[in-house]
């Protein structure tokens, strides 16, 4: 019998639970505010859905009612990609060791 | 157009370089090489669905504007947004990922033919359970962050909204939700499908709007681990790889962040979502006593020859920093002190400010060194060797009465032993109680010396007064 490829995915997805968990637990609580906001941009990979949903119209209609959804999803994950990972820089930049040579 | 396969692979690098941008936060050293990998990861992902799809048509051109326009949407409010609204924020993105899951659910549904899932009316059951879920969970996160976002940016007000009969009304819309999606999977019904997606807006309502200020830090935590569960869900309707690792990571790293978030406050996490916490108009009895008890309060000046005489210095700040953007001002004080060798080192209550590490970024947006700031467990035993504690800001994180009084609210919380400093300088407003609604006890200790002011305000001033 073959198994469903179902199955696979949910053993990628519970791994990759297991994965985070390790991970998350291993960032200093120093960076629990950049974790956020990388989470909020890795998060919107969702951006790949609505790519696909955008490009599905044909030449003639290209925003039909489902391609629509698609292109404003594409707005709001992009806000986020970009947002969210040019904050989370914005913040690293600032964490910086002591300067003996400063001051 | 490449084959199925082959871009099956490049999801899995894009999933990996996630997993190693995560990975990065475990030192700020490495952190800003593990968010590269992260926008690697995500240039990887689009890429490959551009390819994947094969539709050079003009509909490319428009995604490409559309993405350009999120993009500098995104990027103007990057650049322009000040460290202290980290916090909104962050909501605010969340609010994003959700309803950006709820309408690429949407599109599945409408257009099931453009990601295989079969024709209108006739969905696999399988896809058509996985987009419904992820649509509702992504609705939830959508309208919960909302909310969030409202409350932190103090649109609307910081305190819990509860009525009679709230939980069970959302207990019932939950059981709904479900019951819905089971009919939906049978009849295929597009009606059903809306319906489930506006019962999910109004639960996420309900579900932040009986939560209190104090507790932001969770819901926080909580809305971005749903924001990760919204995307897996969608994750698996696409069978999409790098979709099902990023939500499971985002997800669980929520999850814990909510743990943490909880541990710190001693309370669990069946209790902050129930909310009403912090709500109460605190009780007459803290009132009269606050009247008898004596205080000693003082000046700047007293406050600089205090510290000018010690020899070590600890920091807490807290939510009161953010607010009166205190943080410059208290890194020149600090500079001060230094210069006449006074050692000074921040303690970080967990819970201080509005999310996780709030109080780490605000700082390290004021250039102080991220190795003189610590951890409540790693300074804890440092407070009873120092001179002076200077507490700005923050309230309930040092409040003694969490180790001594059973029958307080926030017993058995971890709190900073400020009080075991020799003496203990406290900028407040006033004597008012903090979130927890309780009298702090440190407020009446003889060696605890009261500044009433605003934190900036008193911060400069003590600055002037150290010359």
């Amino acid at each position: 019998m073959e198994i469903d490829p179902f199955i696979f995915r949910l053993s990628i997805f519970i791994l990759s639970i297991f994965i985070g968990y390790y991970v998350v637990w291993s960032v200093t609580p120093s960076l629990h505010t950049p974790l956020m906001s990388v989470t909020n941009a890795i998060s919107s990979v969702i951006i790949v859905g609505a790519i696909i949903a955008a490009l599905a119209g044909s030449s003639e209609s290209i925003f039909g009612i489902s391609s629509i959804f698609g292109f404003l999803a594409i707005v709001l994950a992009a806000i986020n990609i970009f947002g969210g990972f040019l904050v989370t820089q914005r913040m690293l930049q600032m964490y910086k060791k002591k300067k003996d040579k400063k001051k | 157009m490449i084959s199925a396969n082959l871009s099956a692979i490049f999801y899995l690098i894009s999933g990996i370089l996630f997993i190693l941008a995560l990975r990065g936060l475990s030192s700020p050293d490495t952190s800003r090489q593990g968010n590269y990998f992260g926008i690697a990861g995500m240039i990887i992902a689009i890429v490959v669905t551009f390819l994947s799809v094969g539709n050079f048509s003009t509909s490319l051109t428009y995604v490409i504007i559309f993405l350009l326009i999120g993009g500098l949407i995104g990027a103007f409010i990057a650049f322009r947004i000040p460290m202290t609204a980290m916090p909104e924020l962050v909501a605010g993105f969340h609010s994003l990922v959700g309803l950006a899951a709820v309408f690429v659910a949407i599109a599945a549904f409408l257009n099931p033919e453009a990601f295989n899932l079969g024709v209108v009316g006739k969905i696999k059951l399988a896809s058509l359970i996985e987009m419904s879920i992820g649509a509702a969970v992504g609705a939830i996160t959508f309208s919960g962050s909302v909310i969030a976002f409202l409350k932190l940016r103090g649109i609307m007000s910081g305190s819990p909204i509860t009525f009679s009969g709230q939980h069970f009304l959302n207990l019932m819309l939950g059981i709904g939700i479900f019951v819905l999606i089971y009919y939906l999977c049978i009849s295929q019904s597009a009606n059903i499908f809306w319906t489930v997606i506006m019962i999910s807006f109004l639960v996420g309502i309900l579900l932040i709007i009986p939560i209190g200020g104090a507790d932001m830090p969770v819901v926080i935590s909580m809305l971005n681990s749903y924001s990760g569960w919204a995307a897996a869900g969608i994750g698996f309707t696409l069978e999409n790889t790098a979709l099902i690792i990023t939500g499971a990571l985002v997800g669980s790293s929520g999850a814990i962040l909510s743990y943490i978030m909880c541990k710190a406050m001693n309370r669990s996490f069946v209790s902050v979502i129930l909310g009403g916490f912090g709500a109460d108009s605190s009780s007459d009895k803290t009132k009269q006593s606050k009247d008898q008890k004596p205080v000693k309060s003082g000046n700047a000046e007293d406050a600089a020859f205090l510290m000018k005489n010690a020899s070590s210095v600890i920091i807490v700040p807290g939510y009161g920093m953010a607010v009166a953007q205190a943080q410059h001002a208290l890194r020149e004080m600090v500079d001060k002190l230094k210069k006449n060798d006074i050692k000074v080192t921040y303690a970080i209550h967990p819970v201080a400010g509005r999310m996780p590490g709030h109080m780490n970024v605000l700082l390290a947006e004021a250039n102080v060194p991220y190795d003189e700031v610590f951890e409540l467990e790693d300074i804890n035993n440092d407070f009873a060797n120092s001179d002076v504690a200077f507490v700005i800001g923050a309230n309930d994180v040092t409040n003694p009465v969490a180790k001594t009084d059973p029958k307080s609210p926030i017993f058995g919380m971890p709190v900073l032993d400020v009080e075991k400093c020799k003496s203990v300088l406290f900028v407040k407003r006033s004597l008012s109680p903090g979130y927890a609604g309780i009298d702090n006890e440190l407020f009446y200790k003889d060696n605890t010396l009261m500044l009433f002011a605003d934190a900036k305000k008193m911060t400069e001033d003590i600055v002037k007064n150290l010359d």
